[in-house]
């Protein structure tokens, strides 16, 4: 019977992953929304099932909260701005200048980062970073230090973190450009400057915005770099787990987690119409 | 006439290959000059290093009166229509053509204007806003002309443009192209693995082989004249006799090729001067419309093709051959002497 009728076959196999995909995926956010009309019981410290927006007041009249919020934003975007200008030469060497095999090799360093632990990469910028480490060491003679542990510090971990995530999708971008395009902006007299601006740079926009999805989002997400080489700085994240954490205030902390979506739904609408979302 | 491009001992190595080797050419202007060859002949490259894509491995590449042997693509007076036309997919069909007067720095009026003239020649008045991804192939290529006419260069180099189009609008392409070049009065040097296409634009044709030209000449005296049996094989269908078999039936040692539509089956031998004559059987029938292809395998060794128009209404009578014994017979000054040319350097299999 199952062969006779599509219909009936293709339900049946998309039924799990689209049960995954709504409950697990997508019921947990809602979950996560519906937590944070909720509110804590101060004495007691339980959750109180009444329906409130008291969680989103605070967030929005306690000034500490709108800083942190702005300041989150803040470093998503200077993180991603650093990766764009870090990973295009980068990517436009990988993918229209070098050798296949020194493409491969470059393509294989780029992924290698990524099989390393996070907490390792944090921790091994928190010592980059130390009062004696090899950034101090090496700006020493130069009359400068290391930045030391603080916002700085965390935009260049985050920067070096998500570096990855950018230079892929910019090298798939810019590997899918016919040379006969760089070569027909040549000919028609345009130096490479010219070529650059005119032609790559808006052709590889779409790959670009679809890296920066990934390093704004995971900026904006992150907690715990800003735990290791941040100092006495606070993001978003860090307000999430303190408050789910050491304060078990869930509904407040889910009230902040929206904020991290918010934005990125923002985001999103906005390079929607660049295309960059059919570069992922 | 002053030269457009002059080649000097031009060639270019890739590795152990020589995609062109010490090649000498002279171009004049005004010309529409044709580089035909198989791929892998070195047509290409050619193109490509006087563009400017690649630097010659030695040699020097003349444009009018000057050496720009070394210079980068944008400092030479030449422009591209490429293959696959490399249209800018992100720019309107102006932005498009405006592009190369844009990054030169012409005024926005002038430009306009420019652009409006070179859509106009080549019929694509009205299409200005169009994104290339609402133009058919067709529309797509004149796209490409125009982005390369509206510059005014002194040559306009052609890498096959028409290779992607169906049959009836490459057909329509040519005629208009050798039109558009007479209006522009630009030197165009057009590369083409189509024999047809070579014959039916060009004023000259060189034809490629491993690096070299094997031989430059007009379309007539190339169809005519073969200077070798390459060009005889590449450059339409030929017969070539050779060896024993021309010792044999023509009484001459040497190489000899004679086109198939010189060719004439008849019942008999007929007893006049300066005919040669030579038995056979018909061995395969192909129909093509316009002619007939009658494949004969003579007594004598070869196996020829004879071309027959159908002029007839009827072509039964010529399937009827199939299998009987005929005549094949031609004049004797329609053969083409090759002289005592290296028979290995005819091509495997003869091109239609």
């Amino acid at each position: 019977m199952i062969d006779r009728r599509p219909g009936l076959r293709v339900g049946l196999l998309l039924t799990p992953p689209m049960l995954w995909l709504g409950v697990a995926y997508l019921g947990a956010l809602a979950a996560l929304l519906v937590t944070s009309l909720w509110t804590q019981n101060d004495f007691t410290g339980s959750i109180e099932r009444a329906w409130t927006l008291e969680n989103f007041r605070t967030l929005f009249t306690v000034d500490v909260y709108r800083t942190i919020t702005l300041r989150t934003i803040g470093i998503a975007a200077l993180v991603t701005v650093i990766d764009v200008v870090l990973a295009f030469p980068i990517a436009l060497y990988m993918a229209k200048v070098a050798s296949p095999r020194l493409q491969r090799i470059l393509v294989i360093s780029v992924l290698t980062p990524l099989w390393a632990s996070y907490l390792v990469k944090a921790y091994a910028w928190r010592g980059m970073l130390s009062a004696d480490g090899p950034i101090a060491w090496i700006a020493r003679p130069f009359g400068l230090d290391t930045p030391g542990y603080g916002l700085p510090a965390v935009v260049i971990t985050l920067s070096y973190l998500w570096l990855p995530y950018m230079i892929l999708p910019v090298y798939a971008g810019l590997e899918r450009l016919p040379d006969s395009l760089f070569e027909a902006s040549a000919d028609l007299g345009a130096g490479a400057w010219t070529t650059l601006r005119r032609v790559v740079f808006p052709m590889a926009f779409p790959a670009v915005v679809a890296g920066s999805i990934f390093t704004f989002s995971l900026s904006m997400g992150d907690y715990i770099a800003v735990k290791i080489v941040g100092g006495t700085g606070q993001l978003l994240g860090n307000v999430v787990y303190d408050n789910q954490g050491a304060a078990n205030n869930l509904p407040f902390a889910a009230a902040v987690a929206t904020v991290p979506i918010v934005v990125m739904l923002a985001y999103l609408t906005a390079v929607r119409r660049t295309g960059a979302l059919e570069n992922l | 006439m002053p030269t457009a491009i002059s080649l000097r001992g031009l060639s270019k190595h890739f590795g152990q290959v020589r995609a062109v080797d010490e090649l000498d050419l002279d171009i004049a202007d005004g010309e529409f000059f044709s580089m035909l060859g198989p791929s892998g002949s070195g047509k290409t490259t050619v193109l490509r290093l006087i563009a400017g894509f690649e630097e010659p491995t030695a040699g020097v590449i003349m444009l009018g009166e000057e050496a720009v042997t070394r210079r980068p693509p944008f400092a030479r007076d030449v422009n591209t229509v490429f293959q696959d036309y490399a249209i800018f997919p992100h720019m309107s069909v102006r932005e498009n053509v405006e592009y190369g007067l844009r990054v030169k720095k012409v005024g926005r009026p002038d430009r306009r204007r420019r652009a409006e003239e070179a859509l106009e020649t080549v019929r694509l008045a009205g299409y200005a806003d169009r994104r290339p991804h609402q133009l058919s192939g067709g529309q797509r290529q004149r796209v490409a002309l125009a982005r390369a006419l509206v510059n005014r260069p002194r040559v306009l180099l052609l890498d096959e443009p028409l290779g992607a189009l169906d049959l009836q609008l490459r057909r329509e392409m040519q005629i208009e192209l050798k039109e558009i070049q007479r209006e522009v009065g630009i030197t165009f040097v057009f590369v083409t693995h189509d024999q047809e296409e070579a014959l039916t634009m060009s004023d000259r044709i060189a034809v490629f082989n491993e690096g070299r030209i094997e031989q430059l000449a007009s379309p007539v005296e190339l169809y005519e004249r073969p200077a070798s049996a390459f060009v005889a094989g590449f450059v339409g269908t030929s017969n070539l006799l050779q060896g024993r078999v021309a010792r044999d039936l023509l009484g001459q040692d040497g190489t000899f090729v004679i086109r198939p539509e010189k060719l004439q089956m008849v019942a008999e031998a007929p007893a006049e001067a300066g005919r040669v004559s030579a038995p056979g059987v018909v061995r395969e029938v192909v129909y093509l419309g316009a002619a007939t292809l009658s494949v004969v395998e003579l007594d004598a060794g070869p196996t020829v093709t004879v071309s027959h128009q159908n002029t007839d209404t009827s072509i039964d009578a010529a399937l009827e051959r199939r299998d009987q014994r005929v005549v094949v017979t031609w004049r004797r000054d329609h053969l083409v002497s090759l002289g005592s040319s290296d028979p290995a350097a005819s091509p495997e299999e003869e091109t239609a």
